[in-house]
């Protein structure tokens, strides 16, 4: 427990120095695509199922907080929780037609799913089709905090990341996350044990969907624009990827994965390298699932259990 | 002995299983009496495993019915009759791998609670389950084991810790699918008396292919040949039966047939 304790106050004090040490901006869309991961890693880590249609939460998140700060004058909070809401609904809609099915199955139809949304949101009048929603004001958090400094908005966004950390963490070491792990681990025997595995499964789906749609809401206040890119099928195929390379069912994995797939499309997308950027995250891709199938978090793990 | 319906635990009725025109089931009428330990045996592919699955719900019946203590389950979902206290184990060892021993008995302790949708609360509240749990793993011999990650396990012991997950159910009817299937001859022993231990105040239906397992517990055996129930009784009714010899390699006696 105070070992425990011990790590929390040295990320938080680091989440409060890095700002003074790297641009605030970067070190916010990191921290978003970390709490995408770690929503997405509730599902593939802890109850064992691949989505592959993730990015719908991510984007519906943008498109709605968007919207709301364009259209309504709200205040920032109130826009953020409208998009998470939103997501939440569309988690739990495509939830429930999509737990019915196992396996690779149920990613095709996440994956169908997300390709449904996508095209709504290319076709749907508010969201700017191709161009995207643009210009979107940052707005005053509660009417009264100025979140143009960029500053001020990263501690905002390094606060709604812990906020989803700790729901990531309590919902794995909970009741409900022990039952969660026991279907991952042997679904038959679960069901036999007289659970409705499918019950579990959508509750830890819509969890997931509504942090990946508030990682996509603080996203779009960040950069005031929401665009197509982040409901396309690239966005949910690199949320596996950060989850991977990081290490699944790790809880600082999607966060290590996150930061350095960003932080690698960040510096080499403006050089000299940028239009090789995605055979060299394929090349990351293949040694890990070649070499250290258990990710960088996973693979550190094991070296400490075998040498300290 | 005269028995009446109240007395069966479970009853099936010209129960039929259907795949694509071939009949792996064909009206089996199954009459299991509370507090026996029942056994189904019959040759390779004679339907046991399939019989076992309709009952368990993990498949579903074409035509018959299914009734437990009087009540038709038919229709039901696998986890509802798991929650009327009917629990099933399964071929290959069912256990949760990577939670700990006494995790894996948790697990089954939990699900009388209601708490498992809370995603909120701390597993902490979870430790007032940790005597019953440890209770349940001494009584299976495994105490000492209690917190080692299950995967290290022999297999003979994920057999036993199975065994101590099903009872923390306290299931009225244990359904067992081969319970001392892959086991060395020790294993096979120990399983066996564990069985004989935990069959008190409850009714267990097994499918064994060890027959010599099968002698030493079974209050009355059921013989499955092609889909269909070829006889049933106790053992030295059914070992004597010419049909059963027969079945069983030729005109050998079934002990010898214990593969």
């Amino acid at each position: 427990m105070s070992k425990v304790n011990r790590n929390l106050i040295i990320a938080i004090a680091l989440l409060a120095i890095a700002p003074f040490v790297l641009y605030p901006v970067f070190l916010a869309k990191v921290l978003c695509f970390a709490l995408f991961a770690l929503a997405f890693n509730l599902l593939l880590g802890y109850a064992g199922i691949l989505s592959f249609g993730h990015a719908a939460f991510l984007g519906t998140g943008g498109y709605i907080t968007g919207w709301a700060m364009l259209n309504t004058g709200m205040s920032t909070e109130l826009a953020i929780l409208l998009g998470t809401a939103a997501g939440a609904a569309l988690g739990a809609i495509y939830g429930k037609l999509a737990i019915k099915r196992e396996g690779i199955y149920f990613a095709m139809i996440t994956l169908a799913l997300a390709q449904l949304t996508f095209f709504l949101y290319l076709q749907a009048p508010f969201t700017g089709g191709e161009n995207g929603m643009q210009g979107i004001p940052r707005g005053e958090l509660f009417g009264f905090i100025d979140l143009t400094n960029n500053l001020t908005m990263y501690y905002v966004v390094a606060l709604i990341f812990l906020f989803g950390y700790a729901v990531v963490s309590r919902a794995i070491h909970s009741p409900f996350g022990q039952v969660l792990k026991a279907i991952r681990e042997n679904e038959p025997r679960a069901i036999s044990l007289g659970y409705d595995v499918n019950k579990y499964k959508w509750v830890a789906f819509v969890i997931s969907a509504a942090l990946s749609a508030l990682a996509g809401s603080t996203k779009t206040i960040v950069f005031q624009l929401a665009s197509l890119t982040d409901v396309h099928w690239h966005m949910s195929g690199e949320v596996i990827l950060m989850t991977l390379v990081g290490g699944v069912g790790t809880l600082m994995g999607p966060i290590v994965g996150a930061s350095l797939i960003v932080t690698m499309q960040n510096y080499l997308s403006t050089g000299e390298m940028g239009n090789y950027i995605h055979i060299i995250m394929g090349f990351v891709f293949v040694i890990c699932v070649l070499s250290f199938r258990n990710g960088i978090v996973g693979q550190w793990n094991k070296f400490k259990a075998k040498n300290f | 002995m005269q028995a009446n319906s109240s007395d069966f635990i479970l009853q099936t009725t010209d129960l039929v299983k259907e795949f694509k025109g071939f009949t792996a089931v064909s009206d089996v009428n199954l009459n299991v009496q509370r507090g026996h330990i029942h056994a189904l045996i019959g040759p390779n592919g004679a339907g046991k495993t399939t019989v076992f699955n309709l009952l368990t719900k993990f498949l579903q019946p074409t035509r018959g019915k299914i009734a437990f203590n009087g009540k038709d389950i038919t229709r039901m979902q696998p986890a509802e009759i798991a929650r009327l206290g009917i629990i099933r184990s399964f071929q290959i060892s069912a256990v949760f791998p990577h939670l700990t021993v006494l995790e894996n008995v948790r697990v089954a302790l939990q699900r009388k609670e209601n708490h498992s949708m809370h995603f909120w609360r701390s597993d902490k509240i979870l430790n007032s389950l940790n005597d019953r749990a440890h209770e349940l793993l001494e009584s299976v011999g495994l105490g000492e084991f209690a917190n080692t990650v299950t995967t290290d396990l022999a297999y003979g012991r994920k057999r036993a810790l199975e065994i101590a997950t099903t009872l923390a159910l306290d299931p009225e009817l244990m359904l067992l699918d081969e319970p001392t299937q892959g086991m060395g001859h020790e294993d096979v022993g120990r399983t066996a008396d564990l069985i004989r231990k935990v069959s008190k105040n409850r009714t267990i239906l097994m499918v064994e292919h060890n027959l010599q397992v099968v002698s030493k517990l079974a209050d009355r055996i059921t013989v499955l040949q092609r889909g269909a129930i070829l006889t049933e009784g106790d053992y030295d009714t059914v070992s004597q039966d010419p049909q059963v010899r027969e079945a069983y390699m030729g005109t050998e006696a079934p002990q010898e047939a214990s593969a």
